[in-house]
């Protein structure tokens, strides 16, 4: 079973968490007009064996969304974040 | 015969003051407190407990443990038939019935037993080869009687009447295994103050600490330890429950047999309990089990692990027989050979090595065991009961008369728990075996399990373990027993596995799939020679004991063939669970009514008292139709309709998702959202929209309210509430935290009702006292919140699904029954009709709404008529996608309505769309969504998706349904089938 | 001699079956083929046998990593239907179960094709509804399909859950009665040894780590084993596509996922046909030894590892029990973990690829194995002449692009819902 630490809630059940897919696909802005950027952020995986950065909500919980670190090979779960919180730390980067 | 008469007259753990009276084929035995269904048996002298799976030969009592491969019998009756039980895990228990499988009519005559003779036509995968004629499908032919013969215990078609349960528990250290290293583990992690939990699949604890005699020192350490534990706040003792799979995250699966050593249940109690355990750090002493030897007719019943022998003559005081003869490859069976000679029985040690330590057997030899170094079993004599064996040493052939014969092959660790966390096992040389390898940091190997067979090996280890997973140093470990048992590992180059190619017999690598050393060799012949290509072609090691007893004779006569060393030649996966768990057990409680949580609006009692029959909605039980509206839905319904229509009724709405949405940006982010924009929709007015997704098909529809500047509420349709309000969440966390908004889920805070049809705002002016209704106040699109002058809270919205003036009527959910009555009351002097799904459904077809009948997922805006809602002037989701060459193709189908031409012909939801008169083939032009019959117009109406669409307008075309070998023309008309102007709203 | 029949088995018998011979040969790879094909799964190995047999191409070699049939179609649930509603899925899953039918005989091998029936639960009015619209679709296209109302389901299978507390009663089922099921690694050895007799090399342990890739077209593939040239490459490596199309810089639609399969201790016959259930994924039969075969849906979560995780272990025990209470006393004996390709529409991709004599085969989602046949015939054609059949035209790489989605369940572009 994974275990996900939530930053609001701490160490939680997978099945209080429901996935939410690749988080390093960049979403393109509103104002993007491009089908092809769009298709890729839809559509293209590079799909990693190995380690991975992915959305997960914490649905049954505080419903935050969550970037987690996960190993793809091994199931083993490295560092989660908010989502909101890494977002704003690119935008400030 | 005496009853009991294999049992000792001393000695044993069993109660002797506890008689317990089990049937067994039909017959009456007598047993004790403290048997298994086996050690029963064996007292009473019976060996022979079942048949083979493939050639039905007779097979006996193998093991006192989980991996008997043979003695699997079918407990209890009727609706708490169990089949495939091994005797040497069944606890016996007064009145307990047992049934051997697999045989008819009996088990000592059993007609399929013509399988063994006919067996060289029935080599490893005989069924891949043959069957295949006269015809293509002649397997079919085949297959039932094929069914019929495999299988092994009968199941019953009756409902499980025991209940089942589900925890969860969290601990510091988990210990599976409670032989000397686990008990010492627990000890360690106990005395550290943590919190402890200890998992022991039998009913005692000990391990193999219970095959040393029950006035030992051993026993006497193993109660010292026991009686310590079982003191501890700190620790949980498990009994009867089998740890059966280690999953991600440090937690273990594990399974309670919580009352199945009693005849039922007690009222009160589960039949079996699922753990689901979060442990820190998990140490598993899982022990090792003991390895058969080949020779012919190696499967005669009365052919034993000379360990588990001892085990009956040790813990359960059963003689298993009283002339013996013990084949060995290892030092191990010496304390079997030793306590048997002294128990009375005649015993022979026939040991394959030539080089024998006068140490290790000389207690055998002083208890008169003969000893025969060099010497090997060749085969068997008997049929339902070992006989006699042919033996082969030095001094030539001979034949020797037994009643027991004992093997000891060597002993394999219990790898499979940490083989399905770890990585494959590696083969040790030096002891023969796999052990467990590239193990993760959480858990630890202790005892056996890991290779260290000798007692005191195992407890200093399982100290040492267990202190380390407690985040201690230990110190010095307990001092261990003193044991009769000598390390059963075998020496660096024994790979003696018996005698493959004796000159009678068969000889069965895999028992309980009558696997043979002939079937290993044919595989290799042709071809399936990965292990994994072994046990598929072969089935070695596919039965209920998962081939624990066989796996490791196989590798070794495959590496032989071909030339490679065992290493090379690897392991198969090792999968959960560790012995097979009740589907009960792991569904819990979540059975019958409780599979699925079941979500009720706040009206439910009362649709309840109104005779509602319900439809599952979802998650949703929502009110179909009304019995009281007539007999069965399609009445009822149209009943409902006609209220509506021409009257007033009334529907549960309360299952709408509702969303609040506050903030700043709100309507920025309604706007980004939603097709349709936001930004100038008044205060206090409501909008229809529609919601894409990235891909730029429909994901959802509603209407959402202006109740404020900066505030909004937002409705879902019941299917999708979830998936939009995560979405709506998603955006706002992951693409647009610099909207200044806020999402929150109100669905389940307001009932919902809607009140709809002519009459319905006379109804509620009467049902609302103090509630301005006046069409300026509240107009079509109006939305007001106001209170009642008694103080009920309300929120209006003038909207409608049917066509008709209509209101929605919120209000907190605590308020709703309340509502639902002030409404129906008041009502009453109108002749208000409850309605439900059907007619509602009903009611929107004849609108031409599309639902999820047409928002399937797979249509556009355009698709379903809502083109015109992008301006073009704003950016949203989906909008870019959207315009994909096939999302706007112009033969996509599109919303028509649909018509018969007799209106008398009934249409059919599901139903194909093609050309007038065209050839019923492929896809046709469209598909029926929805249908309904229209009380207005007096014929079924029906929404279609149809190439074309609106174009097609007045085109006569054929419905067809091919599975009620139906057709009709239809003419494709405009999905509003009623009132296209819209004046009904305001009447 | 060699030929699969009751009387050969017969003569072997006679001389201890000590002259069969490998069911396929073992080889070492050569320097070059005409057509390689990448993955010794179900696939892989019917595309050779097709491309041998259909198109004359016999100069193949199929390249193994493991052992042949060690990925999917060695751990599925082994259902073999064609009861698919969206536009080219229904006659490609037909045509594929016309090639079931005749497939024991096609190979001399005998794959154990069961049609027992294949029956999908429905729970409501409005599921029943869909379902007519797909039984509808089949009976256009000239499949079988037949609409059980609840009377006639009762009747057929009486041992369903349908107390009156049930959470989910039955209104009724859609039924093929073709569907069933095949012993699934007959099916990848029954290739292998037909394709062998045609010519076609299966090389075992013999990983392919990189592609020779010279002027936009392919030429060959390192292995393991060394270099490998060839004319034509094709890759049927489902579950591990990303990782293969990586070293090809391929953007592909697909995630990885962990897919969970279960089968319970043998017992006698007790469930005589396939069964989904409607409100949920789930499927079961009965293997012809006597277990109990059933399946959920995936862990929902990218992953490569091949084994799974206790929330469906639970999930799935408490559907066979809302299935048929009596299932509940069955003991689960296994349960495994597959890698999937789960595609964007949980369709599958058979195409050829950006670059030339480069083809594709994966996304199979929860379908590759009942699609074995018509997978393999179809990407052996697309191969043979650089252009699909009509029937997989509609599983080309690029139709996201142009807006196709072969969505039969509506859910959308997420591959963790299909």
């Amino acid at each position: 079973m994974l275990r996900i630490n939530c930053p609001f809630c701490g160490l939680r059940d997978h099945h209080e968490f429901t996935y939410g897919g690749d988080a390093t696909v960049e979403r393109p802005a509103l104002s993007e007009r491009s089908m092809e950027a769009w298709y890729q952020y839809v559509f293209v995986r590079t799909n990693p064996a190995g380690w991975m950065q992915e959305y997960w909500q914490h649905t049954g919980g505080c419903r935050a969304w969550l970037v987690v670190e996960r190993n793809t090979r091994t199931h083993e779960i490295g560092a989660t974040h908010l989502a909101r919180d890494r977002i704003t730390e690119v935008d400030r980067g | 015969m005496a009853e009991q008469f294999m049992r000792l007259p001393h000695g044993g753990r069993v109660d002797r003051d506890n008689p317990r009276r089990f049937r067994f084929d039909g017959d009456e035995f007598q047993g004790l407190a403290g048997d298994t269904l086996a050690s029963a048996l064996l007292a009473n002298g019976v060996h022979l407990t079942g048949r083979s799976f493939k050639l039905h030969r007779p097979r006996g009592i193998v093991s006192a443990g989980v991996e008997e491969p043979n003695a699997l019998l079918t407990l209890r009756s009727h609706s708490r038939t169990e089949p495939n039980i091994p005797a040497t895990m069944a606890e016996l228990c007064d009145g307990l019935q047992a049934k051997s499988q697999n045989r008819w009519p009996r088990l000592a005559f059993d007609a399929l037993a013509i399988n063994d003779l006919a067996s060289r036509f029935l080599p490893a995968g005989f069924y891949y080869k043959t069957f295949m004629g006269p015809t293509r499908g002649a397997w079919m032919y085949y297959e039932p009687w094929i069914r019929r013969a495999a299988g092994l215990g009968k199941p019953t078609h009756t409902a499980d009447p025991d209940r089942y349960e589900r925890e969860h528990a969290f601990c510091d250290v988990l210990v599976v295994g409670c032989g000397a290293a686990g008990l010492a583990a627990a000890l360690a992690a106990a005395r550290a103050g943590r919190r402890v939990f200890v998992l022991e699949q039998h009913a005692v604890a000990g391990g193999q600490l219970l095959s040393e005699p029950a006035d030992s020192n051993a026993e006497q350490w193993r109660r010292a330890c026991l009686d310590e534990l079982t003191a501890q706040p700190n620790v949980t003792l498990l009994l009867r429950t089998t740890a059966f799979g280690l999953y991600d995250g440090g937690v273990v699966g594990a399974v309670e047999r919580v009352s199945d050593h009693l005849p039922v249940p007690p009222a009160d109690t589960p039949r079996q309990r699922t753990w689901n355990l979060h442990a820190e750090r998990i140490v598993l002493a899982t022990g090792a089990t003991e390895r058969p030897l080949l020779f012919g007719n190696n499967d005669r019943p009365g052919i034993m692990l000379a360990e588990a022998a001892r085990r009956y003559l040790n813990h359960f005081a059963v003689l298993p027989g009283r002339r013996i003869v013990v084949q060995t490859n290892n030092d191990s069976a010496y304390a079997a050979a030793a306590e048997l000679a002294a128990a009375g029985a005649n015993v022979h040690v026939a040991d394959t090595r030539a080089n024998l330590d006068d140490t290790v057997i000389q207690p055998a030899a002083a208890a008169g065991a003969t000893i025969a170094p060099a010497s090997r079993i060749d085969s068997a004599q008997g049929y339902l009961r070992v006989e006699g064996v042919t033996l082969h040493g030095p001094d030539g052939r001979h034949k020797r008369r037994c009643d027991l014969v004992c093997v000891a092959g060597g002993w394999s660790p219990n790898v499979h728990l940490a083989a399905q966390r770890g990585e494959r096992p590696t083969y040790r040389c030096d002891l023969g075996a796999f052990v467990p390898a590239g193990l993760p940091d959480d858990i630890a190997t202790a005892g056996a399990v890991a290779g260290t067979l000798a007692t005191a090996d195992a407890v200093a280890e399982g100290w040492r373990v267990g202190g380390e997973a407690a985040g201690t140093d230990a110190g010095e470990a307990i001092a261990a027993p003193t044991t009769a048992a000598a390390p059963g590992y075998l020496a660096a180059n024994n790979t003696d596995v018996g005698e493959p190619r004796p000159q009678q017999g068969k000889v069965f690598v895999d028992w309980q799939n009558d696997v043979s050393v002939k079937d290993v060799e044919l595989a290799w012949r042709e071809g399936y020679r990965s292990v994994e290509h072994l046990k598929r072609y072969t089935t070695l090691g596919m039965g209920t004991d998962q081939g624990r007893t066989s796996n490791i004779n196989a590798l070794k006569l495959m590496a032989s063939l071909r030339g490679q060393d065992i290493p090379t030649t690897g392991t198969t996966t090792f999968r959960p669970p560790f012995t097979p768990v009740a589907l009960g057990a792991l569904a819990g409680r979540r059975a019958g009514p409780h599979f699925r949580a079941q979500r009720c609006t706040p009206m439910y009692d009362l649709h309840c008292e109104r005779d509602a029959a319900f439809v599952t909605a979802g998650a949703w039980l929502r009110p179909w139709y009304y019995r009281t509206h007539g007999h069965d839905v399609d009445t009822a319904s149209i009943h409902e309709m006609r209220a509506v229509r021409e009257n007033v009724g009334m529907v549960d709405a309360s299952t709408l998702g509702k969303i609040d949405v506050q903030g700043p940006d709100a309507a920025a982010f309604l706007d980004r959202v939603y097709v349709n924009g936001w930004r100038k929709l008044p205060v206090g007015r409501c909008r229809y929209g529609a919601m894409l997704r990235d891909d730029g098909f429909v994901l959802d529809d509603g209407t959402t309210s202006r109740l404020g500047e900066n505030h909004y509420f937002m409705t879902t349709t019941t299917g999708e509430a979830a998936v939009v309000m995560s979405w709506l969440e998603y955006l706002l966390e992951t693409a647009w935290p610099e909207l200044r908004v806020h999402v929150t889920s109100v669905t389940d805070q307001w009932a919902a009702i809607a009140v709809a049809g002519p009459n319905s705002k006379r109804v509620l002016e009467a049902a609302l006292s103090g509630v301005d209704l006046d069409d300026g106040e509240l107009p079509p699109m109006g939305v007001r919140d106001d209170v009642c002058g008694d103080g009920l809270p309300v929120r209006l919205l003038r909207v409608s699904f049917s066509g008709e003036r209509a209101y929605e009527v919120y209000t907190p959910a605590g308020y709703g029954d309340a509502l639902w009555r002030r409404i129906e009351a008041a009502g009453a002097d109108f002749g208000i009709t409850a309605y439900g799904l059907e007619a509602l459904g009903g009611l929107r077809i004849e609108k031409g709404h599309p639902i999820a009948s047409e928002i399937d997922g797979r249509t556009t805006l355009e698709d379903i008529g809502l083109g015109a809602m992008d301006r073009g002037h704003k950016r949203f989701v989906g909008d870019v996608l959207r315009h994909r060459p096939a999302l706007a193709a112009a033969d996509r189908r599109r919303l028509v309505g649909l018509k018969p031409i007799d209106p008398r012909q009934p249409l059919r939801a599901g139903g194909l769309v093609f050309p007038n008169s065209a050839r019923v083939e492929g896809h046709g032009i469209g598909h029926i969504t929805s249908v309904t019959w229209s009380v207005e117009l007096q014929t079924h109406v029906a929404l279609a998706l149809v190439e074309g669409g609106r174009e097609r307008e007045g085109d006569i075309v054929d419905a067809v349904s091919p599975v009620h070998d139906e057709r009709l023309q239809v003419e494709i008309v405009s999905p509003v089938f009623i009132d296209p102007e819209g004046s009904r709203l305001h009447a | 001699m060699q030929a699969y029949s009751a009387w050969n088995l017969f003569t072997h018998a006679l001389r201890g079956h000590k002259q069969w011979p490998e069911a396929w040969r073992k080889r070492a790879p050569k320097s070059g083929y005409d057509a390689i094909i990448v993955g010794g799964g179900g696939h892989g190995l019917a595309t050779a046998y097709y491309l041998a047999r259909n198109h004359g191409i016999r100069n193949v070699a199929v390249l193994e990593k493991g052992w042949i049939g060690g990925g999917n179609v060695g751990r599925n649930t082994t259902i073999v239907r064609s009861n698919y509603m969206i536009g080219g899925n229904t006659p490609f899953y037909e045509w594929s179960m016309k090639l079931w039918e005749g497939l024991a005989h096609d190979l001399n091998f005998n794959v154990m094709l069961s049609q027992r029936g294949h029956m999908i639960l429905a729970h409501s009015a409005d599921q029943l509804h869909a379902f007519t619209r797909k039984a509808n679709t089949m009976r256009a296209h000239g499949i079988d399909a037949e609409i059980l109302d609840r009377d006639a389901l009762l009747r057929e299978v009486p041992y369903l859950n349908d107390a009156p507390d049930a959470r989910f009663r039955f209104h009724g089922a859609i039924v093929q009665r073709r569907g069933g099921t095949a012993r699934h690694d007959a099916v990848a050895w029954g290739y292998a040894r037909a394709a062998d007799r045609l010519g076609v090399e299966i090389i075992e342990n013999c990983a392919v780590e990189d592609f020779i890739v010279e002027g936009g077209r392919i030429k060959g593939v390192e292995t393991s084993q060394g270099t490998i040239r060839a004319e034509r490459v094709g890759l049927a490596v489902a579950g591990h596509s990303s990782e293969l199309g990586r070293k090809l810089d391929l953007e592909l639609p697909i995630e990885s996922h962990v897919l969970q399969a279960f089968v319970t201790e043998p017992v006698k016959p007790l469930v005589d046909h396939v069964i989904a259930f409607g409100a949920e994924l789930f499927y079961l039969s009965q293997s012809d030894k006597g277990g109990l075969v059933f399946g959920g849906s995936i862990d929902g979560y990218n992953s490569y590892a091949a084994r799974g995780n206790l929330p469906i272990v639970h999930n799935v025990a408490e559907l066979a029990c809302a299935v048929a209470p009596c299932f509940s006393r069955l003991r689960l004996l296994r349960h495994w973990g597959g890698v999937m390709d789960m595609s964007m529409d949980g369709s599958p991709i058979i195409s050829k690829t950006p670059i030339d004599n480069l083809y594709f085969n994966g996304g199979w989602n929860y379908l590759g194995f009942k699609a074995t046949p018509a997978s393999g015939w179809t990407f052996a054609h697309t191969i043979a002449n650089d252009a699909p059949h009509e029937l997989n035209a509609c599983y080309s790489l690029d139709r996201f692009r142009h807006g196709v989605q072969l969505d039969e369940e509506g859910t959308g572009p997420f591959p963790r819902l299909h």
